[in-house]
């Protein structure tokens, strides 16, 4: 019959697609699965454990690295959201005035250069600074990483604002509310779901981060990437693989929300 | 008394000075963390290398010369830099292939997702960009675990008596390869679908009323219509490629360097931070280039559609 005839099928196009999904997941359900492992290979399978778990969960650094991950990924994230909304407040719903096109591409500026050129650059800066200074805390790396989490803040914000019109405000207005009030009571309440969508992937990129954070930071100020970045030279053993697969869980878990959040907003 | 006109010439200026002032914290972050410390670059890579890092402030053109150049330590004549050159080929190399590669399975997989029934594609999707958001070391890892000599390949091929003695994939460039293709797939299977979801099928339809074959139908009348979505693909795998630096270090070994372990060379072992400078920003000029490609590629993609 013609109807069986599709015209939107290519051979073998599923077959490869398919492939890449399981090839995509593949590794990562593998580095899972031996998370569990009871025995100290990452190939052979020794029966089902938690030892991995238990043994990352006892480990100093590790507690500590993920900590301090925390800490940067939190302050990094907040300041990146706050600042990220005046910024996208300030470059919708306008007509169009000199500087904007500048201020896009500053905004974006962390997207286009290379991860390693900045990294190298605040490596330089920062290194004057702390000898001119004497500080070498966490300040350093919570600065580098709200700068290039302010574009991931940045996009979600900016979405949601354009996709709202600015009826509601001018209604509001027209009914005497003060700017400010305007803002908090009708503003802020429409542009919730793209604060928190921006605020979530600004998290998630802070917490990745691997390149800028392992030439800024100082000594003992491993996050949780670079000291996994250190371990790797070493022998592996499947505590790698326990500290990954709750990372992973955290980030899907973030991700998906994500997801889940700005699909309802549109 | 101010005309009408003048009051909202007025209000105007006043709310552009506001907005000003809103997105300052944003472009200062940056500027601080960001542009700053590229100019500083700038002039770092016309500084005279320190004795144990950093640099001396006298100026000097020998951290560009060293890019491409090696001076001769007897008879100070400039030879060119071969170390150097290998290594950019090296990064060229596997940034290209990386690109084909994920241009090879991003395609069909971009396809297969943008032909699912419209409820099913955000599911597809949301498949494609999980693997994007989780760590990108992790990944890495992941990558190792299988490749490796003990790893789960070469256990599955030792068992199936294919090879007797394990193959060595890590520290090769093939290693980095597979590693690169891996990690910066999605990049190419997200623009591919946002063009073929696009894509209007009645075109197609009508290359089959006229007898073209399914071959005929792809090289003509598909490809072309993507051909926004392949370059926009193929360019946002091959920055970030060339710029790769944890896949390299991690899956390629001390041996395999590309030109960001190179940049980091010279601010460790290397202690000659112009030079380092001076990679860094010819990487920065490159990846610049590139980008241009892909904005005005995006800019005409839209004003067709528009």
């Amino acid at each position: 019959m013609a109807s069986t005839f599709s015209i939107k099928r290519q051979p073998g196009f599923a077959t490869i697609a398919m492939f890449c999904f399981f090839l995509l997941y593949l590794p990562i359900a593998t580095l899972v699965v031996f998370a569990f492992n009871a025995q100290a290979s990452v190939a052979i399978w020794g029966g089902f454990s938690l030892r991995w778990f238990q043994a990352a969960w006892n480990n100093q650094l590790v507690v500590e690295a993920s900590i301090r991950s925390l800490q940067i990924a939190s302050v990094a994230a907040i300041v990146a959201t706050i600042v990220a909304t005046m910024a996208a407040l300030a470059t919708t719903r306008t007509k169009p005035y000199r500087g904007l096109t500048a201020k896009y591409a500053f905004i974006n500026q962390p997207l286009m250069i290379p991860e390693i050129v900045t990294a190298v650059a605040l490596l330089i800066v920062f290194a004057r600074i702390k000898v001119a200074t004497g500080y070498s805390g966490l300040g350093y790396l919570m600065a580098a990483h709200t700068a290039f989490c302010i574009p991931f803040a940045y996009l979600p914000i900016r979405a949601r604002l354009e996709s709202m019109d600015l009826s509601l405000e001018t209604a509001a207005a027209d009914l005497y509310a003060t700017p400010w009030n305007t803002f908090r009571r009708v503003t802020l309440p429409l542009l919730w779901p793209g604060i928190i969508a921006g605020l979530m992937l600004a998290f998630v990129v802070s917490l990745d981060d691997v390149v800028i954070t392992e030439f800024v930071k100082s000594g003992g100020q491993d996050t949780l990437p670079t000291y996994m970045l250190g371990q790797l030279r070493r022998i592996v053993t499947p505590e790698m693989n326990a500290i990954s697969t709750v990372f992973l869980l955290i980030s899907v878990a973030i991700v998906t929300l994500f997801f889940l959040i700005s699909r309802r907003s549109t | 008394m101010a005309s009408a006109s003048e009051i909202a010439t007025n209000r105007e200026r006043a709310d552009i000075r506001n907005r000003w002032l809103l997105s300052t914290p944003a472009l200062l972050i940056i500027f601080l963390a960001g542009t700053g410390p590229l100019l500083v670059v700038l002039i770092y890579s016309f500084l005279t290398p320190g004795p144990y890092g950093d640099v001396i402030w006298k100026f000097s053109t020998d951290g560009w010369t060293g890019v491409f150049f090696q001076r001769d330590i007897f008879d100070d004549t400039l030879s060119l830099a071969d170390a150097h050159l290998q290594i950019f080929l090296r990064s060229v190399k596997l940034s290209l292939i990386t690109t084909i590669l994920a241009l090879i399975f991003g395609f069909p997989t971009a396809y297969f997702i943008a032909t699912r029934p419209q409820k099913t594609q955000a599911l597809w999707l949301f498949l494609i960009t999980i693997p994007f958001w989780t760590n990108l070391l992790i990944r890495t890892f992941a990558v190792q675990e299988v490749i490796r000599n003990e790893g789960m390949l070469n256990t599955i091929l030792l068992n199936l008596g294919l090879i007797n003695s394990p193959i060595q994939i890590m520290f090769t460039d093939w290693a980095v390869a597979i590693g690169m293709i891996y990690v910066y797939l999605p990049l190419m299977v997200l623009p591919l679908y946002a063009s073929m979801e696009k894509l209007d099928f009645r075109l197609v339809e009508a290359g089959y009323d006229l007898y073209a074959t399914r071959l005929k139908v792809l090289r003509r009348i598909i490809i072309p219509l993507v051909k926004p979505g392949i370059v926009a693909g193929s360019i946002l795998v091959f920055i970030p490629s060339l710029g790769a630096y944890v896949t390299p270090r991690v899956l390629g070994g001390g041996r395999n360097m590309m030109f960001g372990n190179l940049i980091e060379l010279q601010f460790g072992q290397g202690r000659n931070w112009p030079l380092g400078a001076a990679l860094s920003l010819t990487l920065m000029v490159i990846v610049m280039v590139a980008l241009l490609f892909y904005v005005r590629n995006v800019s005409r993609d839209e004003r067709r559609h528009g």
